[in-house]
C-alpha cells in the first residue's frame, strides 16, 4: 500500500472530495441527533437559525468567532513554520492578565492611549510565554508540543492563584475573579446599540497583517522555507533558530490579543471560565483554513457559529451541546483527509 | 522538616504513589508502543476520558468489572484504529490527527455521558475494583500496603511492563516493531508491512491508554466526571520520552511522579500547605514534567523514523 502524487488533480477531486468530507460531518452530525431522540433536520436547522437566523444571533457568533480568529491566526502563523504551539490557551491567558494588571485604575490614561497599551502588554507577554518552550526547541531540542501543551495547566493554576490573591476582586461575594476594567480600558462596540466590540475589527486586522508578512516579507517567505524543509533552509543559509524564535513571539503575541479582546471587548474581567478552550478550538480553525490568514476568519466564524448554533439548539431540542466538538473534530480529521487525498492516491500494490 | 519525613515513613503515603502511578502506567505503555513503531499519539488524552467513561458506564448498567476494562480497551482500539487509518497508510501529520482524536473522543464520551445522564449533578457512584492482598507479601512492613495490597488492575499493570519489555526486546514481533519506528525502509525490505506493524502498534496502544483512562473510574474515584483525566495523557508522553522509550525506565518514572503527586497532596495538609497558595502544589506535577524533559532532551534517543510517515517505494 502506497501513496501517489497526483501530478494535476482534476477540479472534480479537488471539489469532490472537501464536500464530501462536509456531507459527512453534517451525516455524523444527524445521525448523533437522532441518537438522542430528536428529528435530525429539525436540530440542523436549530443549529443554523441559532448560528444565523437573526441579527442578534448572527451578532453573538461574530463575538465568538472574534477570540478564534486571533488563536486561529496564533496556530496557523505557527503551524507553518512547523511550530506546533498548542499553547494558544496559556498565551490568552497571559494577554488576559496584561490586559486586567492595566486596565481596572494602574493606569489613568486616556482610552486612546490606554488602549493600545493594554495590546501591547498583552502581546509581550504571550510572546514570552512561548518564547519559553520555543527556546528549549531550538537550544535544547525539547519538543514544544508537550511543553506548550503542559504549560497551559500552570498558567491556568497561575492565573487561579491569582485570582484567589493578589488579583481577588473585593466586591466579588467570594468569586475567584478580578475587578471590573475602568470604562476608559473598554473596547466599544462598533456600532452603538449592537453587541460587537472593536475586537472584532482588530481580529480582522490583524489577519489581513498576517496575510500581508506571511506573503509579502522575508520573514513570511522564511517562516515559509523553515515549515517546508528545515535542512533545505538552513543550507540556504536561513537562520533557522531565529526564524523559528520570531514565528514564536508573533504566534504568541496573535493568541494574547484574543485575551485582551475578550476581556477589554466583552467580559469586563478576568476570571477561570474566561475562555472555554478557544486555545484549542484555534488549531481546528487553522487546520480548516489550510493555515491560510484570511481563511481563519472564515472558518473562525462557522466555527463560531457552530458553537453558538449548537448551544441554542441544545436549549430546544435538547441534544446535549457536546455535539458541536463532536461535528467540529470530525470536519477537522475529514477535511485533512480530504485534502491529501485531493492530491494523494491511495494504490494498493 | 519532620512533618515531611512522617509523611515518607506512613504506608498510607507509599500506597498512593502506587495507586497514582496505575493509570499512568497504562497509558504510557501504549504510547511508548505507538512511538517505537514510528508513531507520535496525541490522541492519548481523549483515548483516556474514552476508556474512563466506557468502563465506568459498562458497570453503571450492569456489567462486571472485567467487563468493563474489555469494553474500555476496545473503545480505545476504535480510537487507534481511526488515529493509525488516518497516520499511517495515509501519513496524515501526526499532529493535527492526534488532537483531533482528542477532541473526538473526549467530546464523545461527555455527549454520551450527557445523554445517558441528563439531569445528574452530582456523579453516581459504582462498585469499583477492591484491594486484593497478596498473602504474606502483604504483611511486610511499607512495603506490603505499597505495593501488595492494591487492586487487581494496579498489579496487571506491573506485569504489563514486563510483558512490553520481553515482547519488545525479545520476539521478532517485537524487532520488527522497532525496526519499524527506526529504519521503516529496512523493514519493508525484509518482506515485513511497515503499515501493518505501524497500525497494530498504535490500536494496541490506544487500547492501553484507555484501560489508563477505565482505571480511573474504576479503580480510582470510582465515579465519571468531566475534565477527570486532567492533563495525565500529556504527562505519559512526558514519561516517555523520561524514560527514553524504555518501558522499565518509564515505569520508573510513573512512581516517581507518583511519588511526587502522593507527596504534594499530603504537604497541603502540613505547615507549609498553610502557607503557599494550593495551585502551586497543583502545578508541581506539570513543571516536573517539563524539567524532565529539559534534563532527559540531551539524550538522544528518540526513534529515528517518530513523526516520519513511510511510503513505500518513495525515497
Amino acid at each position: 500500500m502506497r501513496l501517489e502524487v497526483i501530478a494535476r488533480p482534476s477540479l472534480g477531486r479537488l471539489i469532490g472530495f472537501p464536500a464530501i468530507a462536509l456531507a459527512l460531518t453534517v451525516v455524523f452530525g444527524s445521525s448523533l441527533a437522532l441518537l438522542a431522540g430528536a428529528n435530525p433536520f429539525q436540530t440542523l436547522g436549530l443549529i443554523l437559525r441559532g448560528a444565523a437566523g437573526s441579527q442578534f444571533a448572527l451578532l453573538e457568533t461574530l463575538n465568538r468567532a472574534t477570540p478564534l480568529i486571533f488563536t486561529g491566526l496564533a496556530v496557523a502563523v505557527a503551524f507553518r513554520a512547523k511550530l506546533w504551539n498548542i499553547g494558544a490557551e496559556a498565551q490568552l491567558y497571559a494577554g488576559a492578565l496584561m490586559a486586567v494588571l492595566l486596565g481596572t485604575g494602574a493606569l489613568g490614561w486616556p482610552s486612546a492611549l490606554l488602549l493600545p497599551a493594554m495590546a501591547g502588554a498583552a502581546m509581550l507577554a504571550g510572546a514570552l510565554v512561548l518564547l519559553g518552550p520555543a527556546l528549549l526547541k531550538t537550544r535544547l531540542g525539547v519538543d514544544e508540543v508537550v511543553t506548550t501543551l503542559l504549560f497551559n495547566f500552570i498558567m491556568l493554576l497561575f492565573i487561579s492563584m491569582l485570582l484567589e490573591g493578589p488579583l481577588k476582586d473585593p466586591m466579588g461575594m467570594g468569586w475567584p475573579q478580578s475587578s471590573r476594567l475602568i470604562p476608559d480600558a473598554r473596547l466599544p462596540r462598533i456600532v452603538d446599540g449592537l453587541r460587537l466590540h472593536w475586537g472584532f475589527a482588530l481580529a480582522l486586522i490583524a489577519a489581513i497583517l498576517v496575510w500581508v508578512i506571511q506573503s509579502r516579507t522575508t520573514l513570511g517567505y522564511e517562516m515559509r522555507a523553515v515549515g517546508q524543509n528545515r535542512q533545505a533552509a538552513e543550507f540556504a543559509g536561513i537562520p533557522v533558530g531565529r526564524v523559528i524564535l520570531k514565528t514564536a513571539l508573533l504566534s504568541g503575541g496573535l493568541a494574547a490579543l484574543a485575551g485582551f479582546s475578550e476581556v477589554a471587548g466583552l467580559r469586563g474581567n478576568l476570571s477561570l471560565d474566561l475562555s472555554p478552550g478557544f486555545g484549542y478550538t484555534g488549531i481546528i480553525v487553522a487546520m480548516l483554513a489550510l493555515l491560510n490568514p484570511i481563511g481563519v476568519v472564515i472558518s473562525a466564524i462557522f466555527v463560531a457559529g457552530v458553537f453558538v448554533g449548537a448551544d441554542s439548539m441544545s436549549r430546544a431540542a435538547g441534544v446535549p451541546t457536546y455535539i458541536a466538538n463532536i461535528m467540529l473534530a470530525t470536519a477537522l480529521l475529514t477535511m485533512v483527509l480530504a485534502i491529501a487525498l485531493t492530491r494523494y492516491r491511495l494504490r494498493w500494490d | 522538616m519532620g512533618e515531611i519525613l512522617e509523611i515518607f515513613l506512613s504506608a498510607s503515603f507509599w500506597a498512593a504513589v502506587i495507586r497514582i502511578a496505575s493509570p499512568l502506567i497504562f497509558a504510557t505503555m501504549g504510547e511508548l508502543i505507538c512511538e517505537r513503531a514510528g508513531v507520535l499519539n496525541l490522541g492519548i488524552e481523549g483515548i483516556m476520558v474514552a476508556g474512563a467513561f466506557a468502563g465506568w458506564m459498562t458497570v453503571y448498567s450492569g456489567g462486571g468489572l472485567w467487563t468493563g476494562v474489555v469494553v474500555a480497551m476496545l473503545a480505545g482500539m476504535l480510537f487507534g484504529l481511526l488515529h493509525g487509518t488516518l497516520t499511517v497508510p495515509f501519513g496524515l501529520s501526526q499532529h493535527v490527527v492526534g488532537l483531533g482524536i482528542t477532541l473526538l473522543a473526549t467530546a464523545s464520551a461527555y455527549f454520551a455521558y450527557r445523554l445517558a445522564l441528563p439531569r445528574v449533578t452530582t456523579p453516581p457512584r459504582i462498585e469499583a475494583f477492591q484491594p486484593l492482598p497478596i498473602p504474606i507479601l502483604s504483611d511486610i512492613p511499607l512495603l506490603g500496603p505499597a505495593l501488595f495490597t492494591q487492586t487487581p488492575l494496579t498489579y496487571l499493570a506491573f506485569v504489563l511492563v514486563a510483558v512490553v519489555s520481553f515482547v519488545l526486546f525479545r520476539t521478532p514481533l517485537g524487532l520488527a516493531l522497532r525496526a519499524a519506528g527506526e529504519n521503516p525502509a529496512a523493514v519493508a525490505a525484509q518482506g515485513l508491512s511497515v503499515t501493518g506493524l505501524r497500525m497494530g502498534a498504535v490500536i494496541v496502544g490506544s487500547g492501553l491508554m484507555a484501560v489508563g483512562g477505565a482505571f480511573l473510574t474504576m479503580s480510582a474515584f470510582n465515579s465519571f466526571f468531566f475534565e477527570m483525566v486532567n492533563g495525565r495523557g500529556w504527562i505519559c508522553i512526558a514519561l516517555v520520552v523520561f524514560g527514553a522509550w524504555m518501558p522499565g525506565k518509564a515505569l520508573l518514572g510513573a512512581v516517581l511522579f507518583g511519588m511526587f503527586d502522593a507527596l504534594q497532596i499530603r504537604l497541603q495538609q502540613t505547615s507549609i500547605g498553610a502557607d503557599v497558595p494550593y495551585q502551586i502544589f497543583l502545578m508541581m506535577p506539570f513543571v516536573l514534567s517539563i524539567l524532565a524533559l529539559v534534563i532527559m532532551s540531551r539524550r538522544a534517543s528518540v526513534p529515528a523514523a517518530l513523526m516520519v510517515p513511510f511510503n513505500k517505494g518513495e525515497r
